[in-house]
């Protein structure tokens, strides 16, 4: 359970410039994580670099996202490191690991707009429950984030009013509210269309080259990543199968870049899912 | 052939203990909830917008169904009891056969049962909803405790509005009464009144009705939290747990009514 | 829903609930009509005191005067004391006659009380020396078979 902080004690508009170079950086070392008896991750050893965008990619079920709950600390690895900013997160008090998600932020798939506040409620969210600020202090923040999302005219909106990509920016514009150090992006590309996919890969990067921070996507949209990311890690089943910079991967010859990236049917993730011998199927007697 | 026998029994003997133990556990893991819920409620009292918002919510809304419920219920006690006392005589008794049924046992009861079904259900669908479209997963990444400023307020929300929806419920009941013996059936209007407030005591009588309202109250709102907290995140799951939170609040009011009227009413005779 | 009407309605809510309360508690229970501690105390000794219960009302003349506190059994004359609160405001004679009674032939049962001529009035504690016990039904049944024989026996032994 999460201990109620001190809200008094943050001064949102000193702590974002107070970056230790370092700080910002994550890292993974051999981490180990199973669901039940069902492993999801084994030995997954990554680094990403501070103010740096890093894209894990996969398909899907392969433990991406429970990369992401390991970094934010909802989940504990069963063995391994997971050091955010220096600190190892599974090992962290509840008022510390408070202390960090403060700084952190998260864009979930599909949004997680909380239906019942406008979109301008929504941003304000973060901003009223950790800091003091005064109401008019609060709404030109909220409106400015608004407008690095272009939606400051939908400020009144309430989600259940707004189209698929609206929402992904409007939680974009939620996840970056407390101006972050760290920002991890869960499937941000997801059923989005053509122009919306282009602009929320732009924010993306855009967003974290103006606020200096450390990005990490998950996704499984390789021509938008890779127009974007600065390093990417490729998984399947739960290990680090390959990685490199978008260049790299682009002339890489390894089969399963070379799968996901081309989009083949077949290769080292099969087409078939386990299942005996299709004339043994076929032939079987009915019972 | 009887071997086949055997392992569906084995089977099913199986399957009951571990339903058994799994409801068990569950009621074990409730229990914790509401030591949690109860030690994150600070905030919710510091901040009681967020309460007065669930009051509204689980109380104002369910009015329309309370009150309603409440003065046809009273009607039809009166229509009923009347034909009975009558042949006893005992027809200026009415007061007392509305006002004692409803104050002790139908006003909590039935007040309990509506606000799960409208209230109770409508709650675990809104958290359960919640949980499937990753808001409370987005709080808790946020660094706000969903425990406190989401469960918390709707608990304590229903347990605030339970007391006043059975005492309305109760006080309708009565209008109701009224409105069928002394305008409808001709009853003297100074016996209805006079007889009741004779035989009513606000101690025990009323006391007890409100100590009811208010295990009701804990049990539903409890109950309605627990359910959508802990459903499984798909449409499936929310709606099995909006029905787990009616049946199971249903079930609870009525065991819980009986526990307490033993209690209450044994002792209240000479 | 804004703000203030959330803070409207539920004001509205709390104020008729608690209205509601009040209204059990005034017009259909008996909160301030029933004052249980101003009064004084009278005593009364009865052989049976049939139905009588704690808190069963006292009577004088069908208005209620008082309400039964205590009821208990005297060890040595096994008989049933009772205690009565009585209203400060009414005062009873001396010579007043307590008797035990049946409101109809199914309703409750209370205490009356009959006032006396007697110019001395009875204090707090005091005790009503006449009393006349409750009619047990089973008693009334057999006096009566009993007279009943007894008249048709006289008369010849028939039937």
């Amino acid at each position: 359970m999460l201990a109620v902080p001190n809200a008094s004690s943050s001064n949102l508009l000193t702590e974002t410039c107070h970056l230790d170079p370092a700080a910002a950086a994550i890292e993974l070392d051999d981490v180990s994580f199973a669901y039940d008896r069902r492993p999801v991750l084994q030995g997954i050893t990554m680094k990403v670099p501070p103010g740096k965008i890093v894209a894990i990619m996969g398909g899907s079920g392969c433990g991406k996202t429970t990369i992401l709950r390991l970094i934010g600390g909802q989940i504990k690895p069963h063995s391994g490191k997971v050091l955010v900013a220096g600190q190892s997160v599974p090992d962290l008090e509840p008022e510390a690991l408070y202390a960090l998600r403060r700084k952190c932020g998260m864009l979930f798939q599909f949004g997680a707009l909380f239906t019942d506040m406008s979109v301008f409620e929504n941003i304000a969210f973060p901003m009223r429950e950790h800091t003091q600020l005064p109401q008019e202090l609060i709404r030109d923040l909220v409106l400015m984030k608004l407008h690095a999302v272009g939606l400051r005219g939908a400020a009144d909106l309430m989600p259940a009013e707004l189209s698929g990509g609206m929402a992904r920016r409007v939680a974009l514009a939620r996840a970056i509210a407390l101006d972050p150090m760290l920002v991890m992006y869960d499937e941000p590309f997801a059923g989005l269309d053509p122009i919306s996919l282009g602009v929320v890969g732009q924010l993306i990067r855009r967003l974290n080259d103006a606020l200096g921070t450390t990005s990490v996507v998950v996704t499984h949209d390789v021509y938008e990543s890779l127009k974007i990311v600065d390093y990417l890690y490729f998984v399947s089943e739960g290990r680090i199968v390959a990685q490199g910079t978008p260049d790299a991967v682009r002339e890489s010859k390894d089969a399963f870049v070379r799968q996901f990236v081309d989009g083949e049917a077949d290769g080292p993730v099969p087409f078939h899912y386990p299942a005996q011998s299709y004339r043994k199927d076929l032939f079987a007697d009915v019972q | 052939m009887s071997s086949d026998v055997l392992n569906g029994t084995a089977r099913i003997l199986r399957r009951l203990g571990g339903a058994v133990t799994g409801g068990i556990s569950r009621l074990g893991f409730a229990a914790r909830f509401l030591v949690a819920i109860v030690w994150h409620s600070p905030q919710a009292f510091r901040r009681f917008r967020l309460t007065m918002r669930e009051i509204y919510f689980s109380g104002v809304l369910s009015l329309v169904i309370i009150l309603l419920s409440g003065l046809f219920v009273g009607m039809v006690l009166s229509l009923q009891g009347y034909e009975t006392l009558k042949r006893y005589g005992a027809d200026e008794q009415l007061g007392i056969l509305v006002a004692l049924s409803l104050v002790r046992e139908l006003g909590p009861v039935m007040a309990g049962l509506l606000f799960a079904s409208r209230a109770g259900s409508a709650i675990t669908a809104e958290i359960g909803l919640m949980k499937t479209t990753e808001q409370l997963s987005a709080m808790e990444m946020m660094a706000v405790d969903p425990l406190a400023r989401v469960i918390a307020p709707r608990f304590w929300g229903g347990v605030i509005s339970m007391p006043l929806l059975a005492a309305l419920f109760s006080a309708f009941g009565i209008f109701g009464g009224y409105l069928v013996g002394v305008r409808l059936i001709g009853i003297d209007n100074g016996a209805f009144w006079g007889q009741m407030q004779a035989a009513v005591d606000f101690w025990p009588d009323i006391t007890d009705g409100i100590i009811k309202s208010l295990v009701f109250g804990v049990a539903v709102s409890l109950i309605a939290v627990f359910e959508g907290y802990d459903a499984k995140p798909t449409a499936e799951g929310v709606s099995a747990a909006t029905t787990r939170t009616v049946v199971i609040s249903s079930l609870a009011i009525l065991a819980l009514d009986f526990v307490m009227t033993v209690f209450m009413f044994r002792a209240g005779n000479v | 829903m804004n703000r203030s009407a959330i803070d409207l309605w539920v004001g509205i809510f709390v104020a008729i609930g608690l209205g509601a309360v009040l209204f059990l508690a005034l017009k259909v229970g008996n909160l301030l009509t029933l004052d249980r501690t101003a009064g004084y105390r009278l005593e009364a000794s009865f052989d049976n005191i049939g139905g009588l219960k704690l808190r069963a009302p006292v009577k004088a003349a069908g208005v209620v005067v008082g309400r039964v506190e205590y009821v208990r059994l005297n060890p040595k004359t096994y008989e049933a004391l009772v205690t009565m609160r009585i209203e400060n405001q009414y005062e009873f004679t001396r010579d007043t006659i307590a008797s035990i009674n049946t409101s109809g032939l199914l309703g409750e049962v209370y205490i009356g009380l009959d006032a006396g001529g007697d110019t001395v009035m009875l204090k707090d504690g005091q005790r009503i020396a006449k009393t006349q016990s409750a009619m047990v039904m089973e008693k009334l049944i057999s006096q009566f078979l009993f007279d009943k024989a007894a008249e048709s026996g006289g008369g010849g032994g028939k039937k």
